[in-house]
């Protein structure tokens, strides 16, 4: 090894000089940049797919408002729109990071991921410029159901500086997500499993949860599981303070969480990353 | 031979290099790879070296572990055991030195079709953490290049399959890598994608890119490669340039059919300066054939003609034969070339 390790130093790099590649956190981050850009650029050239995950959730919110919007009290709250806005916001960006995880299968079904790691650009950033660029989509389509929410008489009774809390912890529960769906994405390998594994276990999330209706009116087990799913205290959290009703722990906790879910998530996408072969 | 040379020159023992090593640095040295997949074992020990400026084919039917050793070669896998290097870098304690000097086109294309051409090679550009004006300089070079310059600003799901596969290859070199890596560069294109490939490949070649392309065409390998190294179930079984690989497998031989029987066993003899030393003949008495590896095959037939006139055997027809690569690939492995095999090892070759 050593013999041959000398001659290469001596030998080639003067004629077309192996390419010496710079590095340091500033390259950390052009990587990054330069990653999700890529996405990035991608979305906004196909914007069917943006359209198309804006208008599940506008959908969402149309027709809970209005068909289920009648028939619901829920004591406390001035409106049906009051209580399932913010569970529909958390749905939506919980639901967007699915994406994440398609991406990733699809770059490695392609065998791109397989070219970005044989490159010397810093390998994490492949994943962080995913989750970043799906954390700015997801905040978009997030402007699109405000406004959505706004027009079917949603109001921000909190107050902005509570409004734009509760939007970043939406936002940040989002991101935890995308890492969860990134390290699913790397271990099925394939675009359809990506699919339903991504998808199938954020159903019962969801609705066994406070976002549609009170657990109260659950029975008395599923109302137990409602209560410490992740889901139903980010909501109350959010929901408090879009509501300026009083918060209790509920931000402090989902906080914890999305910390919590990101710092897992993400080493486990990293190491699964590095030992990935298609 | 690698086995031969494992046995003469240990490991260890070639790291002091010897005679044969000397003059220019090998661009890739590996040796005594071995992988194993679960109950599989893709690599069972393969070594080979490839010289600087040179093409390497490794040659071997699906599942030989062809695809496992390259992904090893270009860091994305480690080897169970056993050294590679680039270079002199060894891509296993340091990958990230070893991916600044290589370019990896898999076997599917790798380009993100989302994006256009320019912007695909503007990407990797970026990740080789170039100065932005050199690669987009090199990149309109390599559209060039790969006559990919009207295409250069179109979206790539519009690309052909085989424009792709050239875009591929393009974003490989744009850092100038002094190793490409090419596995099996066109499997699955159409025929006449696979010519251009090909000529696509020979002008790299041509220019005197190091290259290593593993494939399961021989006719690939002979015309693209300088030398050969065929693999089969994880491990090399021969090595040498076409021809050698040719000559080892029984050589060229000349067949003569006569018009009476019962000349058949004169013509050996009568044709012993031409036959190889130590070989013999096979006779088919039904087709009334006789069958002698020769030396030569130069001006042969005439010779053959003149000679056996000469003792008066009666001639029917002289043929000169000469082995194929599909030949020595069947003598090797004992299976045709190309054709799949279903074994589960498919795992490495993923």
């Amino acid at each position: 090894m050593s013999a041959t390790g000398t001659l290469a130093g001596s030998g080639r790099e003067s004629e077309s000089a192996p390419y010496s590649v710079p590095r340091g956190p500033i390259w950390l981050l052009r990587d990054i940049w330069a990653e999700g850009t890529r996405h990035l650029r991608a979305t906004i050239r196909n914007p069917d797919l943006l359209v198309f995950a804006a208008l599940q959730p506008i959908m969402f919110v149309v027709l809970f408002v209005y068909v289920f919007g009648g028939a619901i009290q829920i004591p406390g709250y001035r409106t049906y729109q009051q209580f399932v806005v913010p569970g529909i916001f958390a749905q939506t960006v919980v639901f967007g990071s699915a994406f994440t995880g398609i991406g990733i299968a699809e770059d490695m079904q392609k065998g791109f991921i397989d070219r970005l790691r044989s490159l010397p650009m810093y390998q994490p950033a492949v994943l962080i410029g995913r989750t970043w660029s799906d954390l700015l989509r997801n905040a978009f389509t997030f402007v699109i159901m405000m406004v959505v929410g706004l027009i079917v008489g949603f109001r921000l009774e909190g107050g902005i500086i509570n409004s734009l809390l509760a939007t970043l912890l939406l936002l940040a529960f989002a991101f935890a997500f995308s890492w969860i769906q990134a390290w699913i994405g790397l271990s099925v390998k394939s675009v359809e499993a990506a699919n339903s594994a991504g998808f199938i276990w954020m159903f019962p999330m969801t609705f066994v949860s406070s976002a549609f209706v009170s657990t109260e009116s659950m029975p008395r087990w599923l109302a137990k599981a409602a209560e410490v799913n992740p889901f139903t205290i980010v909501t109350n959290a959010v929901r408090a303070l879009y509501n300026g009703h009083p918060v209790g722990n509920d931000v402090w906790w989902s906080i914890l969480w999305a910390l919590g879910l990101t710092a897992v998530f993400s080493a486990l996408s990293f190491r699964k990353f590095q030992n990935t072969s298609k | 031979m690698t086995a031969d040379h494992q046995r003469r020159y240990p490991l260890g023992a070639c790291d002091l290099a010897p005679i044969w090593r000397t003059g220019a640095t090998l661009m890739v040295v590996v040796k005594d790879l071995k992988k194993r997949f679960g109950e599989t074992e893709a690599l069972k020990g393969v070594s080979f070296e490839v010289e600087p400026g040179t093409v390497l084919g490794v040659l071997g039917p699906n599942g030989a572990g062809k695809t496992t050793t390259v992904r090893i070669l270009t860091t994305l896998l480690k080897p169970d055991s056993g050294t590679a290097e680039i270079e002199g870098i060894d891509v296993i304690a340091n990958p990230a030195q070893a991916r600044a000097r290589i370019g990896l086109t898999g076997q599917y294309a790798a380009v993100d079709e989302r994006l256009t051409g320019f912007e695909n090679l503007q990407l990797i550009g970026r990740f080789f953490h170039m100065r932005k004006s050199i690669a987009e300089q090199r990149a309109h070079e390599l559209l060039d290049q790969f006559r990919l310059d009207q295409a250069a600003d179109r979206v790539v799901k519009t690309y052909s399959g085989g424009m792709r596969r050239r875009l591929d290859i393009a974003m490989s070199l744009i850092a100038r890598p002094s190793v490409l890596f090419l596995d099996e560069p066109t499997t699955g294109l159409d025929p006449r994608s696979r010519q251009e490939m090909w000529e696509v490949i020979e002008n790299l070649v041509a220019k005197g890119t190091t290259t290593l392309l593993t494939t399961q065409y021989l006719e690939e390998a002979e015309r693209l490669a300088d030398r050969i190294v065929v693999i089969d179930h994880g491990t090399v079984i021969a090595e040498g340039t076409a021809g050698e690989l040719k000559a080892q497998s029984g050589g060229q031989r000349v067949e003569v059919t006569l018009s009476d029987a019962s000349q058949l066993d004169r013509v050996t003899p009568a044709l012993s300066e031409f036959q190889i030393d130590g070989t013999h003949e096979s006779i088919d008495v039904d087709a009334l054939t006789v069958t002698i590896p020769v030396t030569t095959t130069d001006r042969l037939v005439p010779a053959v003609v003149r000679r056996l006139d000469s003792v008066g055997i009666d001639v029917a027809d002289v043929v000169v034969r000469r082995p194929t690569l599909d030949d020595v690939f069947f003598e090797l492995t004992g299976k045709p070339a190309e054709a799949d095999e279903d074994s589960g090892d498919q795992r490495g070759e993923q």
